[in-house]
């Protein structure tokens, strides 16, 4: 064994940020063309064009989704499970409308009669409007902390209800992540398609950018007085995972602490401007491949932001701030952590190399001439 | 305290949600590999027809898996969901394989998927044969590692509590791996897919065969799942997971329930072929037996017993004894009293905590348990019989019978001009047995279980969320709606493609567009 726990926690912490971050990049692109769709798409050819430039990719980018919950299951599964079963009826919410997105993609152009591809074209809408914004606000009501405690034997108990998490705080958060993925989404269907449909993704992309900064710089401000949390008793971070044997306290600015202890994070936040300003510019003077790659920098960094303000805190307990869950006290075993190190370490980039062929292998533009080619086949 | 509502409806959503996502999984498992092979078959000869089978039947694929896809989201939410006891407990355990599964499989499955549809033009004939057989591998890799996962609910070796975390922790990963109620639970299911895609593939074929189109077509898809049928059939009922049955009380407490072996007989046990088994007189009212064969497939051997659930109950009482005084003891322990002798005793004891919770569901404080509540427990400590009695003989029936069905294929397949219509009839109209053994199989293995979730170490009462019970209705009733709705849609658009058939394809040779080919 090469690590140490505290060592490995950290690291299973970053672990975490990349799956989350992976998925944003690779799913967040997939959810912002599913919104754009019934806009940018103004026919049913038009419409196939945008489909099926996402169409042989998707299904790989939601692993990344799928990934991080088994990945949280794995390595923090008191994670796992106050976060899935607090955030029931969002998740729920999250889950039926997800289930629309394979069914649309494949069903859709099965048949050639209108009404059904129009229904489905609005099931897919919807997979991917109500999860962009709901995982945002999801992530939103962890910065608020979640109104749970744990019982005797650690049974999690929840007293908060689905209308609680649509605090004005998480709904800021919410619209966060929906303009991002529109963002990035209309970055990429700039790269992978030309005429019309190029033409108005270039207009969603300077205001999507846009509103992205506008509201991410509007919840750094509020974050400035929304309550923070922080541990108050001495952190062992080496013993077993028991999350309440620490002492928490929460106050307004709290989640500022880390920056002001590393002045340098301040580079996360501005990064996010930055790229963003970046991928407007490149998007404005068609490089539309360039500004992909900074508007992935920005997803990240708007991630990493929010990360680097909670940590080490993964979800907050607003009313037994004692029980929060950190990173020092709800991972798996120090076994399982190494183990499943190993097998990351061995698979993901293994995943990356593949994923990036079949990426090379479906380069280039989809038009209308290839839609009319191959009809019987496509998406 | 958690209620018996909230757990029976949590137990109600899980059925539901997984017995659905099970119409969709053993399909997808066999025909990847079906495509697998015919497409070598075109990589190989050259010849276009067989190309045009992977097609076709790829399409079919396609519609089947974009269903597994939507239903199996459900199932990884809804461990956390649903039972956030169970995923704190045991997900450092359970959660490794499901993990393994999404970097070593899902990954691959989904990532190539893409390129099965829509990357012919873009592949060489060799890459994209690669591509088929490596989402087949995906998905028989995915079924390894979830079945790994569900095998130590079964059997959980390799784990042991650790009362500082108040949770079973990893002690051995090779132990998890290399679990035998694992492994064969995997040969079985997967060997069960096979056998489903086979069925579906065999099925479909022979309605194109009795309605006279697309011979050379319809003749060699036949053929080819006649064979890869025979075998996979034989694998299924050759090595069904009976032997997986001999690890563990639970394994064991299943086998008797299945059999309605109330009393341990002297070895070899006789095999109950039929009756009415009644829980509480502990007898089989009018049973049918043969003698020898259930000893001889419970455990290979002419020598020793099958347990029987009396016997089972006695050892169970024991168990719950101890549990009790472990979990006094962890009470002790978890409100900081770390004293050398309560530490080694509790050490002693912890392999019957599980036992020990068990009345958690009569009693919130187990350590004052009244003689009533124990002897609820004890009764309630090993399965119903009677549901698993007459699932497991649904089972094995659609089991031997469709063995019969790909015998009588394969003979009538090699004789090229037996066109029997009864044959082509038999072999459309038992198309639904692989669906029904699967489920009934599944009811097996899960609801013989009971009342554990965790074999042995955490009771299925315990494991829910702590949620009301409106919140699992409406949950429920969602789950409920969705599917119903996705599987009319799914049905329609099965059935309008197979209607069509090779047809579909567009490819100017087939059935339908002849009129068109001029």
């Amino acid at each position: 064994m090469i690590f140490d726990y505290e060592t490995l926690r950290i690291i299973w912490w970053a672990f975490l940020g990349v799956l989350i971050i992976g998925f944003a990049i690779l799913g967040g692109y997939d959810l912002g063309v599913g919104v754009l769709l019934p806009f940018l798409g103004k026919n049913d050819e038009e419409r196939r064009v945008i489909i099926n430039s996402i169409g042989s990719t998707w299904e790989g980018n939601q692993v990344w989704f799928v990934m991080a919950g088994g990945a949280l299951f794995a390595a923090w599964p008191t994670v796992y499970a106050v976060s899935f079963s607090s955030f029931y009826f969002a998740l729920l919410l999250a889950l039926f409308a997800m289930f629309l997105r394979p069914l649309g993609f494949d069903y859709r152009s099965k048949l050639a009669v209108p009404a059904w591809r129009e229904n489905w074209d609005r099931a897919l809408f919807v997979g991917a409007f109500v999860p962009a914004l709901v995982l945002g606000i999801a992530f939103g009501n962890l910065l608020k902390g979640i109104p749970f405690h744990f019982e005797d034997n650690m049974r999690i108990v929840y007293f908060g209800s689905f209308m609680g998490l649509l605090n004005p705080f998480a709904l800021l958060a919410g619209l966060i992540s929906l303009s991002m993925f529109i963002m990035h989404g209309a970055v990429y269907l700039q790269i992978k398609t030309i005429g019309n449909i190029n033409e108005r993704a270039k207009k969603c992309v300077i205001i999507f950018t846009i509103a992205t900064l506008v509201l991410f710089g509007l919840a750094g401000v509020w974050i400035i007085t929304l309550d923070g949390y922080h541990i108050s008793s001495e952190i062992f971070p080496n013993a077993a995972s028991n999350p309440i044997a620490k002492f928490v306290k929460r106050e307004p600015g709290l989640w500022l602490d880390n920056y002001g202890h590393l002045p340098g994070l301040w580079a996360v936040p501005a990064s996010a401007f930055i790229g963003g300003g970046l991928t407007l510019l490149l998007s404005r003077f068609d490089k539309p491949g360039s500004a992909f790659i900074f508007s992935c920098i920005t997803i990240a960094s708007i991630i990493l932001t929010a990360a680097c303000s909670m940590f080490p805190f993964l979800i907050p307990s607003s009313i037994s701030f004692n029980s929060s869950l950190t990173v020092w006290d709800s991972s798996s075993s120090i076994k399982t952590l190494n183990v499943m190190f190993w097998v990351t370490v061995i698979f993901l980039p293994l995943i990356m190399i593949y994923t990036s062929w079949v990426f090379r292998v479906f380069r280039g533009k989809v038009t209308v001439e290839h839609i009319r080619k191959n009809n019987h086949t496509l998406y | 305290m958690i209620s018996d509502a909230v757990v029976e409806l949590s137990r109600w959503q899980f059925a539901v949600t997984s017995l659905y996502h099970f119409l969709f999984v053993p399909l997808t498992i066999g025909l990847s590999v079906l495509l697998a092979i015919m497409e070598s078959t075109y990589v190989l000869t050259g010849r276009e027809i067989y190309k045009d089978m992977t097609l076709f039947w790829g399409k079919l694929f396609g519609i089947n898996f974009a269903l597994g896809v939507t239903t199996g989201l459900t199932m990884e939410f809804q461990f956390g969901m649903n039972w956030s006891y169970f995923s704190h407990y045991v997900g450092d355990v359970f959660g490794a394989p499901l993990a393994i599964e999404g970097l070593m499989a899902f990954f691959m499955e989904s990532t190539f998927v893409g390129l099965f549809f829509f990357g012919w033009d873009k592949l060489t004939k060799g890459q994209h044969l690669t591509i088929t057989w490596l989402v087949a591998l995906g998905s028989n890799l995915s079924a390894l590692w979830i079945l790994v996962a569900n095998g130590w609910m079964q059997n959980p070796v390799g784990a042991e509590f650790n009362y500082e975390t108040m949770r079973m922790e990893v002690t051995s990963f090779a132990a998890l791996i290399f679990n035998p109620a694992a492994q064969v639970k995997f040969v079985h299911t997967v060997a069960a897919g096979y056998t489903t895609a086979s069925a579906f593939v065999l099925g479909i074929s022979a309605y194109y065969m009795l309605k006279g189109r697309d011979a050379a077509f319809s003749q060699r898809s036949y053929t080819i799942a006649a064979g890869f049928g025979l075998a996979s059939v034989l694998a299924v009922i050759v090595l069904g997971d009976e032997s997986g049955y001999t690890d563990g009380e639970v394994q064991k407490a299943k086998l008797a329930a299945i059999e309605a072996e109330w009393h341990t007989e002297e070895a070899p046990a006789a095999f109950t072929v039929i009756g009415l088994p009644d829980q509480e007189a502990m007898k089989t009212h009018y049973a049918v037996k043969i003698p020898w064969v259930l000893g001889l497939i419970g455990t290979r051997s002419i020598d020793t017993p099958v347990i029987g659930l009396t016997e089972i109950l006695a050892n169970n009482r024991v168990h719950i004894h101890n549990g009790i005084k472990a979990y006094g003891l962890l009470q002790q322990l978890r409100e900081g009293n770390r004293e050398e002798t309560v530490i080694t005793e509790f050490e002693s004891l912890k392999k019957d905590l599980g036992y020990g919770l068990l009345l958690k569901r009569y009693t919130e404080n187990v350590v004052d348990a009244t003689d009533e509540q124990i002897e609820l427990a004890i009764k309630n400590s090993i399965p119903q019989v009677a549901p698993l009695f007459w699932t497991f003989r649904v089972m094995v029936v659609s089991g031997f019978i469709m063995l019969i069905v790909f015998v009588i294929a394969v003979v009538a397949s090699s004789i090229r001009k037996s066109r029997n219509d009864w044959i082509l009839k038999l072999s459309l109209y038992t198309m639904p047995l692989p669906w029904i053994a699967c489920e009934t199989g599944w009811f097996v293995a899960e609801f013989g279980r009971q009342p554990w979730s965790i074999a042995e170490v955490l009771p299925t009462f315990l494991s829910a969320s702590s949620l009301s019970e409106w919140d699992i209705i409406l949950s429920l009733s969602g789950y409920v709606f969705f599917y119903t709705i996705f599987l009319v849609i799914e049905m329609f658009l099965m059935l309008k493609y197979i209607k069509l058939g090779p047809s579909s394809l567009h490819r100017r040779r087939y059935h339908f567009e002849m009129d068109q080919r001029g």
